[in-house]
């Protein structure tokens, strides 16, 4: 257990899992779960780097941004969500489709 | 006591402030009150008295040798410099005097003369534009902005000559006015040009320096100074460009006073005296004779003039002629001297004039007749009683400019028939000019007599006229008192009492200095001349204004001689006198007409020839050529390759239009591909 | 056993992830999310990062998750039970998604990774604050000027034109 790689493949795994679900899901909600795993894929990242790299702190610190940009950017983009729910009557991300030509 | 640079801020200000109203009326002159024309006063009063203050301390000073000097650099190319500035000693110094003077004057009569002209304040901007230009050329230290300077009196000449260009005669005589000046102007540039070829520098003194060094010397000289004067022959309107000045009276009568009699027309005898020193003995003698035949030519065409402008105006031809012989038998001070003289009673007898035709034109107006001829001596008579004034000042000018001791006249026009006899004396072969001279004296006298007695003296041709001619108003009399009174002779000779002889300021504080040709005559020689021959021209002259004036008493007085009989005796004289020696008529037919036939000729070649054959079928070719490439072009290009290539790039468009689905995803998808390709490319 | 205890919580966190992004119904995603970050957290415990493991406990689960379920509460209708969300383009997705976690993980297997040995375990608390004080002040403050402007915006955003 006590390997970079172990933790570098599951951070990985899922990396790809997250970026699965903000490519598929319709709901926009369900998007952002897929955002939030992949922002723990990252941090999982630093933490592994930190620990094989002699307990670097910066390491920690950088993933205590992280979690302070995730807490940021969840809360807008719920307020996001609702505001296109409040617009759309929906918050199906493929139904939002005003970017078309 | 002046300091130089005082003189130059003095110069400067005298150059500058006519421009300046120039400027203000031109642009906004008619918006202002009164329509500017106390802006253009103001500037001219003020120059005025600058001039007049200058003036003061040049008798203050009482410095013959006084002498100033101010440039700048204009342009330096190493090799190439022109230097340009002022040049200020007694002789500008009294010629500015008199150019803000006769323009002070000038200015003030227009206040009544053009009074609801349509074009007043433009007038104003015009006149204050011919001072700028006319004080330049008399300030002026080079060839260079002389010519300059030359040109914009040209200019402003022919403006105010073309004042009222609805009228056809007036934009004719403009044109012809500032066309005739360009011919004598091709001469006086290719006169600088020489001088500066030969010595490299337009300025003054260096100039001089370089003729008296032999820089440039023989025919050349020559040829150069001939040059020059040809630009004084076209601008102070000497045979054979004598054409011009008539036609001039078509202007405003001020404006012929300011620049057709007192000073633009002085600018070539100025520029003469100016530039004495550096005309060999050859260029002299032409201008000596080209001076003495203008003279005598123009007094014999006066005498049967009927038109009191033109008669003015080739008295004014006559008396120029005067000056320039002057210039040509070395007596130069003497040309400059008239000059001074003769720019005081000429102006004061076109103000007269102006006086009388303002009069007659106010009367006519109210008789509702436009048909008589306002400025027809034949239609006056007997003004005295109703113009004394006019009458008064201008009969003092007239005894002035005839030669009558106690005036002006007599001083100056004695000065330079003593120069011309003491010339021939020196040179007995050039008799003629002398003759010239006194002649010219003696017909002087007899025409201004004659047009001061048709005009003012015996019964009224016109009665209904006559009945509504009163005097000027003050502002057209008032110029007319000053100048009648600056023709006295006490103002050129003070500080002494001699009505008999010229001694007096003028003589003392302006020199004449050395010609700087080697060989030629000094000053101190020609002076000697001139002394010698004195007490007989004084009597000579005397006698033939007696002659002259007695001969006018008899025949328009006492009618003991009848006009028109002379005019029949002398049958071929006088038709030749009264057609002006048939100028106008002999260049149209010899210089005007075959020119436009030659111009036709090379017309026709052009248009009819070169244009229709060679022009047109290049023409035709072309137009043949341009429908085949047409064809090509829309038919075989177009339709396939342009229009080809567009459709298939619409076609692709649409195609492509259905990637933008809008769908955020979708476009996260296509970047994460666009990821995975990149990342494998790299990898391999 | 620490093998174990390692492999057990890797495979609740990659499970729950799964579920999560396949899960038919929304509220079983939010849930599943629960369980992939304390799975996440037990990672970071692994990793020796005690304070990290607590905040992420605290925020993540404390309170973006929290969020999370407000949000889909607020946009579907509470009486619906099922609220059930679908996928779009799951085949080309999951081929690209398959494509990138190829080349990524023969990134991380071809790399030679270079393994500090005999690194000691330490409080990281400590450190982190020491740190954060220090050498990260000025994006401290901007992590909180951004929280403030975060705050201010979501509220902006989601309240009700009048």
């Amino acid at each position: 257990m006590d390997s970079l790689t172990n933790y570098l493949v599951v951070s990985v795994v899922l990396f790809s899992l997250g970026l699965f679900g903000v490519i598929t899901r319709r709901n926009g909600v369900a998007v952002l779960m897929g955002v939030e795993l992949i922002l723990n894929s990252a941090n999982l990242n630093f933490l592994a780097f930190a620990r094989f790299g002699g307990m670097n702190m910066a390491g920690h610190v950088f993933a205590l941004f992280v979690i302070v940009l995730a807490a940021a950017e969840a809360a807008v983009a719920l307020a996001i969500i609702i505001n296109i729910f409040n617009n759309f009557q929906t918050i199906n991300v493929d139904e939002v489709s005003d970017l078309k030509q | 006591m002046i300091t130089g640079n005082i003189i130059t801020d003095f110069s400067l200000l005298i150059l500058f402030l006519p421009l300046a109203a120039f400027t203000i009326n031109i642009i906004v002159g008619k918006r202002l009150p009164r329509q500017g024309d106390w802006v253009s006063i103001g500037a001219i009063l003020i120059t005025l008295v600058l001039s007049l203050s200058m003036l003061l301390n040049m008798f203050m000073n009482w410095d013959s040798d006084f002498s100033h000097e101010a440039k700048f650099t204009w342009i330096d190319l190493g090799a190439f410099k022109i230097e340009l500035g002022f040049w200020v000693d007694n002789i500008t110094i009294v010629m500015l005097v008199v150019v803000s003077l006769i323009s002070s004057m000038t200015h003030i009569f227009s206040l009544e003369y053009l009074k609801g002209d349509v074009r007043y304040s433009r007038y104003y901007a015009y006149l204050g534009l011919f001072t700028f230009s006319m004080n330049g050329i008399v300030l002026a230290n080079n060839l260079i902005s002389l010519y300059v300077f030359w040109e914009l009196v040209g200019v402003s000449s022919y403006l105010l000559i073309a004042h009222w260009f609805e009228k056809p005669s007036a934009a004719a005589a403009g044109k012809k006015a500032f066309l005739t000046n360009r011919v004598g102007d091709i001469g006086f540039f290719i006169g600088i040009m020489l001088m500066f070829t030969a010595i490299g520098s337009f300025n003054f003194q260096e100039v001089f320096s370089g003729v008296s060094q032999g820089l440039i010397g023989g025919s050349l000289l020559t040829l150069a100074g001939v040059g020059l004067f040809m630009g004084a022959v076209g601008k102070s309107s000497q045979f054979p460009l004598h054409i011009w000045l008539p036609d001039a009276m078509e202007g405003p009568t001020p404006v012929s006073a300011l620049m057709h009699a007192a000073t633009m027309v002085a600018a070539g005898v100025y520029l003469t005296v100016r530039l004495f020193p550096l005309f060999s003995s050859d260029a002299l003698l032409i201008i000596a004779y080209v001076g003495g035949f203008t003279a005598f030519f123009a007094a014999s065409i006066a005498i049967t003039q009927n038109d009191i402008k033109k008669v003015l105006a080739y008295s004014t031809v006559s008396q120029l002629g005067y000056m320039i012989l002057a210039v040509g038998v070395g007596n130069y001070i003497a040309a400059f001297f008239h000059l001074l003289t003769h720019a005081m009673f000429k102006a004061c007898l076109f103000y007269g004039s102006g006086s009388v035709i303002h009069a007659m034109h106010h009367s006519l107006h109210e008789l509702d007749d436009h048909k008589t001829d306002p400025q027809d001596m034949r239609n006056m008579g007997g003004f005295k009683s109703k113009m004394p004034i006019t009458y008064w000042t201008m009969t003092i000018a007239t005894l002035a400019i005839s030669g009558v001791p106690f005036f002006s006249g007599f001083l100056s026009k004695d000065a330079i028939l003593a120069g011309s006899l003491g010339f021939a004396q020196h040179y007995p072969q050039h008799f003629l000019l002398p003759v010239f001279g006194f002649g010219a004296a003696a017909i002087t006298a007899f025409y201004m007599f004659r047009l001061i007695f048709m005009t003012f003296h015996g019964e009224s041709k016109m009665p209904k006229v006559f009945k509504r001619i009163h005097e000027s108003p003050r502002v057209m009399t008032f110029p007319l008192m000053l100048l009648s009174g600056l023709s006295i002779f006490i103002f050129y000779t003070l500080p002494y009492f001699n009505p008999l002889s010229d001694h007096g300021w003028f003589t003392e504080l302006i020199l004449a200095g050395d010609s700087v040709v080697p060989g030629n005559p000094t000053a101190h020689e020609i002076g000697e001349g001139v002394h010698h021959a004195h007490y007989t021209a004084m009597a000579l002259s005397l006698l033939v204004a007696g002659l002259g004036i007695g001969l006018s008493y008899l025949m328009y007085i006492k009618k003991k001689l009848s006009a028109e009989a002379w005019a029949k005796k002398m049958g071929f004289m006088y038709k030749l006198s009264f057609n002006k020696y048939y100028f106008d008529e002999n260049y149209d037919r010899f210089l005007y007409q075959p020119f436009l036939k030659l111009s036709r000729a090379v017309a026709y070649v052009d248009w009819d020839l070169y244009d229709k054959y060679f022009i047109n079928g290049f023409g035709r070719i072309t137009k043949w050529l341009s429908f085949l490439t047409g064809r090509i072009d829309y038919d075989g290009l177009d339709q396939s390759i342009v229009d080809g290539l567009g459709r298939s790039v619409q076609g692709f468009g649409k195609q492509l239009k259905q990637v933008q689905t809008g769908r955020l995803q979708n476009y996260m998808l296509f970047a994460l591909v666009g990821v995975i390709i990149i990342l494998v490319i790299q990898t391999i | 056993m620490a093998d174990f205890t390692f492999w057990i919580v890797v495979g609740l966190t990659l499970g729950s992830a799964f579920m999560v992004v396949q899960s038919k119904n929304l509220l079983y995603s939010a849930y599943a999310l629960l369980f992939s970050f304390m799975g996440v957290t037990g990672l970071y415990v692994f990793l020796w990062a005690d304070f990290i493991a607590v905040v992420q406990v605290v925020v993540y689960v404390g309170g973006i998750l929290i969020l999370i379920i407000f949000g889909i509460m607020l946009t579907n209708k509470i009486t619906s039970v099922n609220i059930s969300h679908t996928s779009v383009q799951k085949g080309i997705g999951t081929l690209a998604v398959l494509g990138i976690a190829t080349l990524l993980a023969y990134m991380v297997f071809s790399t030679p990774w270079i393994e500090l040995a005999n690194v000691e375990q330490e409080e990281t608390t400590a450190s982190i604050g020491r740190l954060l004080m220090m050498d990260y002040l000025l994006p401290f403050e901007a992590a909180s000027l951004l929280l403030l402007g975060a705050l201010i915006g979501a509220t902006t955003l989601s309240r009700k034109e009048d």
